[in-house]
């Protein structure tokens, strides 16, 4: 029986990817592990091999086909003395089954993110509030992962001190891409692959921070940076204050924070409160490619040590970023993503997704609510929010990390100390589940925060 | 590799150099002893990490530095900071925790630093300090000059993972760092037999092809040539070296340390025969470069430094309540 051959997912987070070559023409013989065509992801290009034998019938995408979603049949797998004909009588529409498959649930209630497909959320919500931007700039549609190597490379180019560091960021062109380009333009000396041995070049690029330069440390992921903990708070963090001033850490600390897509506990901490709780560090986790390029920027300028969270679902994702020769915006400054009267949603980082998709499906049902986008945890813009709950009276919090001292947790406190006469409501967290990652996809979904559970908190807080 | 046991008798030195030596030495001594006095009275706290009895190796390695060379070390920091030239009214200060410490009191004896004298720390992890020493070497070759990141630490630190991970690094991308392992015997109250399977930690740089030392860490003019042919080897752009110093602590681990762990009849030993400071004294005197009397000037010198540092220390006010909230941010 003739049988589809689906578009792989090569990546925990892949969604599409390129047909880049069929290595197997229609007609040939197949065995299983042959190399039936090299697929383009946005990390790499990677080799698909058949699982099972048979003669391939048909090429139903052709080589050179961009945005191929994953699970769309590419081509149809003919059993031996079967008939080509066979081939076409099979349906090549998208396989029924796609929208169940791990990798699309993961991100079924993701915008889209191939190069056409507009993201979901409004084009407004893009565009920053207009003092960051002058009157007049155009914009460029860009993904996050673009917007953060252009920080890089724009801040390399200015500066020779600036250099980058990390598990792969040279000759593999980035783990996840994001220094794509960056070895060929400034070469080995200032774009150095390291060992894994995060502990030790973590504290290394320290002490090149000390004597003046300006490393910037690529984590694969934070949930690395556990082994560099230690250099990161207590040489990072606290050097410039026990040496009463004398002796700072101009550093950037980057990578992938967060949950991803089914790589379960130890790949999908969120660290974001853990660094945000200590004095020395600045925090910036920003939502948008124009943010993630205006706050690298700034982060990699700034005198003190900065983490810098990414996320890795969003580095696909497109945004509109200002055209500007030199666009830097302020580390510590909430943006206020969408405006609203009824309800003040506070998030940052992907938790954007979340407010976003439930403030337009609340607008349907008469609830205006307002987002902000915190942006920066450390300094935290808490002014930006007490206004807007001035305004709203109600507020709740948005976050995938864990519930007990989060972000959210932090601004209730906050609130009820400095806005306490204004709420009409008790603040609600929405967060992650008070548990390590599950792997299993139902699982990982429930241990998420969701669009539904905005929804409903806003709900409560508003009485509907 | 050349992985050596001790040399054989050190090249002489000249009489400068000699009461140059001495004079260093001495001073890190009754400075330490002063700190002693002054955390018995209350007026220093905390943690208090005296160097007595290993002075001849921060003297004997600096003797090789020049401008522009850095040094990080731990915790037991006193005699790196008075070996680079930061002055002993500053250093006492901070021990104090007073406006006129190096930190302006917000160090204490662990944390101080001068960029002025390329002074990294005074860190009070054990280890942390040798990826960042690393780091100081990472930035001279990034800048292409011939200067040398000196990276103190003990015989207790060498058993830290993160040093293995700086080993292969510097080797890896020929940093110029000189790795002193400033082997005292014990750390804290565990003798290098009980912590290290491989008790010659000179050795240990051999699987990342570091060349390693041992050193007599109790005789300053040993330790002069290592630091010489170490510094020439980081300043060729060889990579990395390690010397091992061989050393002893006669004081406690910290100020709160009872001293079960050895006798005090090992300790005297040390004292009587191997005291790194009488070892000079001996050759000024046995060369004619110094009379009994240009000992005793000098003697009474390095106290009036100490005594002034001392006041100082006492005399400079505390911290005004607003230096809580500054430096946390640049």
């Amino acid at each position: 029986m003739a049988t589809q051959i689906l578009m792989p997912a090569l990546s925990p987070t892949m969604e599409e990817g390129t047909l880049a070559k069929w290595l197997k023409k229609e007609g040939d013989t197949v065995s299983s592990g042959d190399i039936l065509a090299e697929i383009e992801t946005d990390k790499a290009t990677m080799e698909f091999e058949a699982v099972d034998e048979g003669i391939l019938g048909k090429i139903v995408v052709p080589e050179g086909t961009a945005g191929v979603k994953v699970n769309t049949p590419i081509a149809v797998l003919l059993e031996e003395g079967e008939d080509a004909s066979a081939a076409d009588n099979l349906s090549t529409d998208a396989a029924p089954a796609a929208e169940e498959a791990p990798a699309a649930e993961a991100g079924a209630d993701l915008p889209d993110e191939g190069p056409g497909a507009q993201p979901k959320v409004p084009a407004a919500v893009d565009v920053p509030e207009t003092p960051e931007v002058p009157e007049g700039t155009t914009y460029k549609s860009q993904t996050v992962r673009e917007a953060l190597r252009d920080a890089m490379a724009e801040e390399m180019r200015r500066d020779g001190d600036v250099f980058l560091m990390g598990e792969e960021v040279a000759e593999y062109q980035g783990a996840y891409k994001i220094s794509q380009g960056l070895l060929d333009e400034f070469g080995g000396q200032r774009v150095i692959d390291t060992p894994i041995t995060e502990h030790g070049f973590a504290g290394l690029a320290v002490g090149a921070a000390f004597a003046g330069l300006k490393p910037i440390v690529e984590f694969m992921t934070f949930n690395f940076a556990l082994q560099a903990i230690d250099h990161i708070i207590n040489s990072a963090a606290k050097t410039l204050y026990m040496s009463g001033g004398q002796m700072g850490s101009p550093i950037v600390f980057r990578g992938p924070n967060g949950a991803a897509a089914r790589v379960a506990a130890q790949h999908s901490h969120d660290f974001a409160t853990t660094y945000a709780q200590v004095p020395g560090l600045k925090v910036v986790q920003p939502y948008s490619a124009a943010d993630a390029k205006g706050l690298l920027k700034a982060a990699i300028r700034d005198p003190n040590p900065v983490i810098f969270l990414e996320n890795e679902i969003l580095y696909g994702r497109s945004f509109d970023v200002p055209e500007l020769d030199d666009f830097v915006l302020p580390i510590g400054k909430a943006r206020i993503a969408r405006r609203g009267t009824d309800v003040t949603i506070v998030s940052f980082g992907i938790g954007m997704t979340y407010s976003m998709q439930a403030a337009e499906e609340l607008e349907k049902e008469g609830i205006s609510a307002e987002v902000i986008d915190l942006r920066s945890l450390r300094p935290l813009d808490t002014e930006t929010v007490i206004r807007s709950v001035q305004k709203t009276n109600r507020c709740i919090t948005v976050e995938e990390g864990f519930p007990v001292c989060s972000i959210g947790n932090h601004i209730s406190a906050v609130l009820m100390q400095e806005a306490f006469d204004y709420l009409d409501a008790p603040v609600i967290n929405c967060t992650g589940k008070d548990v390590p990652m599950p792997y299993a996809a139902n699982l990982e979904k429930l241990a998420l925060v969701t669009t539904a559970e905005v929804i409903a908190a806003v709900k409560a807080v508003t009485y509907r | 590799m050349a992985t050596s046991k001790p040399a054989g008798k050190p090249n002489s030195a000249t009489k400068e150099e000699l009461q140059t030596y001495y004079k260093e030495m001495l001073l890190i001594r009754r400075f330490e002893e002063k700190a002693g006095q002054l955390y018995g009275m209350g007026q220093i706290g905390g943690f208090c990490h005296l160097y007595i009895g290993q002075e001849a190796v921060v003297v004997g390695l600096e003797s090789a530095a020049k401008e522009g060379d850095q040094r990080v070390t731990t915790y037991r920091d006193h005699g790196h900071m008075l070996a680079c030239g930061m002055d002993p009214k500053g250093v006492m200060a901070e021990l104090t925790g007073r406006e006129g410490g190096y930190s302006r009191g917000k160090g204490g004896s662990m944390h101080m630093f001068s960029k002025e004298k390329e002074f990294y720390g005074g860190h009070g992890i054990v280890g942390a300090n040798v990826p960042i020493g690393a780091g100081l070497a990472f930035a001279n070759k990034y800048r292409g000059n011939d200067n040398v990141a000196f990276t103190y630490f003990g015989d207790g630190a060498a058993n830290q993972g993160q040093v293995y991970e700086t080993f292969n690094m510097a080797s890896l991308w020929k940093l110029p760092v000189i790795f002193v392992i400033e082997n005292n015997q014990y750390a804290m109250g565990t003798s290098l037999a009980r912590a290290s399977s491989t008790p010659a930690l000179y050795t240990r740089g051999e699987a990342f092809g570091i060349p390693g030392e041992a050193v007599d860490g109790m005789d300053v003019l040993a330790v002069r040539d290592a630091s010489q042919k170490a510094t020439a080897h980081c300043r060729a752009g060889d990579g990395p070296y390690i010397l091992e110093m061989n050393t002893y602590r006669y004081r406690g681990h910290s100020m709160s340390d009872p001293a079960k762990y050895r006798t005090r009849e090992e300790v005297q030993k040390m004292r009587e025969e191997r005291d790194p400071i009488d070892h000079v004294r001996e050759l000024l005197v046995s060369s004619d470069y110094a009379t009994e009397d240009d000992l005793k000037a000098i003697d009474k010198e390095i106290k009036s430094v100490v005594n002034d540092a001392a006041k100082f220390a006492q005399e400079s006010p505390e911290p005004a309540e607003a230096e809580l909230w500054t430096d946390v941010y640049r």
